[in-house]
């Protein structure tokens, strides 16, 4: 195909795209308008957040339920978002207002500053970031090495430096956030003068690595000091004669504009502190792992309050389908009016058109979870980074596939239709569509079965949908309830597939599906 | 009738026609000849109106392209491209009325139309249900044919219509292009580098070489009296087939 003709084609799609583009750019301004929760404009909500393992939800779940009861503010919940990195950003940003962390880890992986160790000195730290903590809510919830108890007698282990007689052959899996914390993994190794067989430590998610251990896959794990699968699995916790690990006091982290703003709210949480002993926290994360409570329940359960009406399986299977077609309809839709237009000018403008692929195929390379970490800054938590997030993966199908349609639309048939007489319009409608469109229908089935997966990590900054039984059942290391995500998940791409052979029937020219 | 004026046309400064006339009456069917290189295919390209033209004049009936809009110049020149050209996301009659109905024609005029053309053509009706991935090359031609005269044009134009088929269909698809000729009673232009097929169809045959006329005439004209050498050894270049008794 000679590129004169190319041009012609393509400047012919061009002129006719163009009004178009106009019209997405109002649509998108106007959906993303539509996403800013009514509430904001309405009395302002306190927003909580959480980090993603069992303690994090139910602690979250009392502070949000404190305030509740002793100010009637709203409380938007915005539990199981991640690691600290998330969840810091998102303090920073104002996408939430307050959080629980611990002591160790706001002076290690917050201030880089492993040496503060009292709570007033972190407290004056944090003042420079222009936050504020409370005191200790009561616990300590450091970190520990836990074997299985078997495992243990076989060994004869009781301390961490027991472990040095079987360091070339224990088989370890580490948290990622363990393996690279100064006072984690290097700083053990060093303490106790450990080395351990590089091949046999694996790096692994920490809600999976108790699996890991319990399938005999791994002999060793890095635990919290509170974490009820520690009765589940009975695992004995290796001591720390060293006194190795730092003190992890949980605290309340805020912003202090917020404390300054919501004093009746910041007290309803002081009225916490050391409310919440080592024990009773042991207790309520067994509850919520081995008795399947809800973590709505477990709170009331521990303020004495009454419990909640929780709703019913389907209401919830319900509301996540709505939350994840939401999420990958708009994301859909976002992908063809920005991601067809794009394929068009990646054909029209060569140089241009390299850059617009390597690009959509650039932001295809970054991973998911730190794709979302880059947007929380820009657009907060909840739906609107989750979209975005989206609207960039479902863009390289899309955008790759109206290349490769409209390039592979023969220079001939152009020329032809130019020759009969044909307008701009109708060879765009009559000739160039019909021919380019199963290349495109394919990019944008594509684009919805990756997106419909994708949109499950949606849920670890607070959007919901399908991914929300997933993150909390790999927290509470549930697989009934992982699955009460991953099947509707699955059965939606099914259907997705469905669906868009039945739209290639009608929208694929019966001339180009028969014969070649 | 077509004429075509003291055409030229260089692209970067290269001359690819120069001052080339040609006149093909009312009703009679002219074969513009070449090989590959010699302006054929850029004079085919300009007698559509799809570039322009440096110099000179294309004419229909007296009337100049250059006073047209190109729809209009559309329906006075049914153009059959090579190989037919058919769109394969048509069915064979959408392929033959899909400028009709884009003028706006109602169902039945569209109908009345298609039959009476199929029946020029002398294609099965079945066939008109077909897409062009399910007709044969013949086939194929003929829906082309069909296509180019659905607007009633003064000129057909074709280009290299039996170049893509085999020798025995090529010989039946002959003969009944001539009398189909003949039925539709146009003017009408072939293009082609095979000269078996221009005198075969073709009352008069125009030789074009790097760009210009070297000689316009019947085929006794070009081969009794060539205008030049090369008129000789393009007709002799065509007589591939060696002689049996010096195979043995």
């Amino acid at each position: 195909m000679t590129g004169a003709r190319v041009s012609i084609a393509v400047g012919i799609i061009v002129a006719a795209l163009r009004r178009l583009t106009a019209f997405v750019v109002v649509a998108a301004i106007l959906a993303l308008a539509a996403l800013t929760p009514a509430a904001a404009l309405a009395g302002e909500p306190v927003v909580i957040g959480g980090k993603i393992f069992t303690e994090g939800y139910i602690l979250g779940e009392i502070g949000a339920q404190a305030i509740e009861s002793a100010t009637h503010t709203p409380v938007t919940r915005k539990l199981g978002m991640g690691s600290t990195g998330i969840l810091f950003e998102a303090l920073k940003s104002g996408a939430i207002d307050v959080y629980a962390d611990y002591t160790g880890t706001l002076a290690e992986a917050i201030l880089k500053q492993p040496n503060l160790k009292s709570l007033d000195d972190i407290r004056e730290a944090l003042s420079g970031l222009g936050l504020t903590m409370s005191g200790s809510l009561g616990f300590n919830d450091t970190y520990a090495l836990a074997v299985k108890a078997g495992f243990a007698d076989a060994h004869g282990l009781k301390s961490i430096g027991d472990l040095t007689a079987i360091q070339g052959t224990v088989r370890a899996a580490f948290s990622y956030e363990f393996m690279d914390r100064k006072d984690g993994y290097p700083g053990l190794v060093d303490s106790y003068h450990l080395s351990f067989n590089p091949q046999n430590v694996n790096r692994m998610e920490h809600s999976l690595s108790f699996q890991a251990l319990d399938q005999n896959a791994v002999d060793l794990i890095d635990v919290y000091s509170t974490d009820a699968k520690i009765k589940k699995f009975d695992l004995r916790l290796l001591e720390d004669d060293h006194d190795y690990f730092p003190v992890y006091q949980a605290v309340w982290v805020a912003r202090k504009s917020f404390v300054d703003q919501h004093p009746r709210e910041w007290r309803a949480l002081l009225g916490l502190e050391g409310k919440i002993s080592a024990e009773a926290m042991l207790d309520m994360n067994a509850q919520a792992e081995i008795q399947k409570m809800s973590f709505d329940q477990i709170a009331s359960r521990f303020l004495g309050r009454e419990a909640p009406n929780s709703e019913s399986m389907l209401d919830k299977i319900a509301s996540r389908t709505r939350e994840h077609l939401w999420l990958v309809g708009l994301s859909l839709l976002f992908s063809v009016i920005v991601g067809i237009p794009l394929g068009v000018a990646a054909v029209r403008f060569q140089a241009a058109g390299q850059a617009i692929l390597l690009t959509s195929a650039l932001i295809q390379t970054v991973p998911s979870l730190a794709l979302l970490c880059f947007l929380i800054p820009v657009f907060g938590v909840g739906t609107k980074p989750a979209l975005a997030a989206l609207c960039l993966y479902s863009l390289l199908p899309v955008v790759l596939n109206t290349f490769t349609g409209i390039r592979g639309v023969s220079a001939n048939h152009l020329e032809n239709a130019r020759a009969f007489g044909l307008t701009r319009w109708q060879v765009l409608f009559r000739v160039v569509l019909p021919l380019a469109s199963p290349t495109l229908l394919a990019g944008i089935k594509t684009a919805t079965i990756v997106s419909i997966g994708t949109a499950t990590l949606a849920a670890l900054v607070g959007a919901g949908g399908y991914g929300a039984p997933i993150v909390s059942g790999l927290a509470l290391n549930d697989v009934p309830t992982i699955l009460t995500g991953a099947i509707p998940a699955a059965l939606m791409a099914l259907v997705a597939y469905g669906i868009f052979e039945l739209i290639g029937r009608v929208m694929i020219p019966a001339g180009l599906r028969r014969g070649r | 009738m077509l004429e075509l004026q003291n055409l030229s046309k260089s692209y970067e400064g290269k001359s690819v026609l120069s001052d080339v006339n040609l006149v093909v009456p009312k009703g009679a069917t002219h074969a513009l000849i070449g090989s590959s290189g010699s302006g054929k295919t850029t004079l085919l390209r300009i007698t559509l109106g799809l570039i322009p033209l440096d110099k000179g004049y294309v004419k229909i009936n007296g009337q100049a392209l250059s006073s047209f809009t190109p729809i209009e110049w559309a329906n006075r020149i049914g153009y059959v491209p090579q190989d037919g050209g058919l769109f394969p996301h048509l069915t064979a009659k959408s392929n033959v009325s899909l400028i009709a109905s884009l003028r706006g024609w109602g169902k039945a005029q569209i109908d009345d139309r298609v039959e009476e053309l199929r029946k020029v053509v002398n294609l099965d009706a079945g066939i008109l249900e077909h897409f062009p991935s399910e007709m044969s090359g013949g086939q194929k031609q003929r829906v082309a044919i069909m296509r180019a005269a659905m607007m009633d044009p003064a000129v057909m134009l074709l280009d290299e219509p039996m170049g893509a088929l085999d020798p025995l269909i090529r010989r039946s698809l002959q003969q009944e292009l001539k009398s189909i000729f003949k039925r539709l009673g146009k003017t009408v232009l072939l293009v082609t580098h095979d000269l078996g097929e221009a005198v075969f169809l073709a009352e008069q045959i125009t030789m074009l070489h790097e760009g210009a006329v070297v000689q316009t005439g019947s085929y006794g004209d070009l081969s009794l009296r060539p205008a030049n050498a090369f008129v000789t050894q393009f007709i002799n270049a065509q007589r591939t087939l060696p002689d049996a008794a010096v195979l043995q």
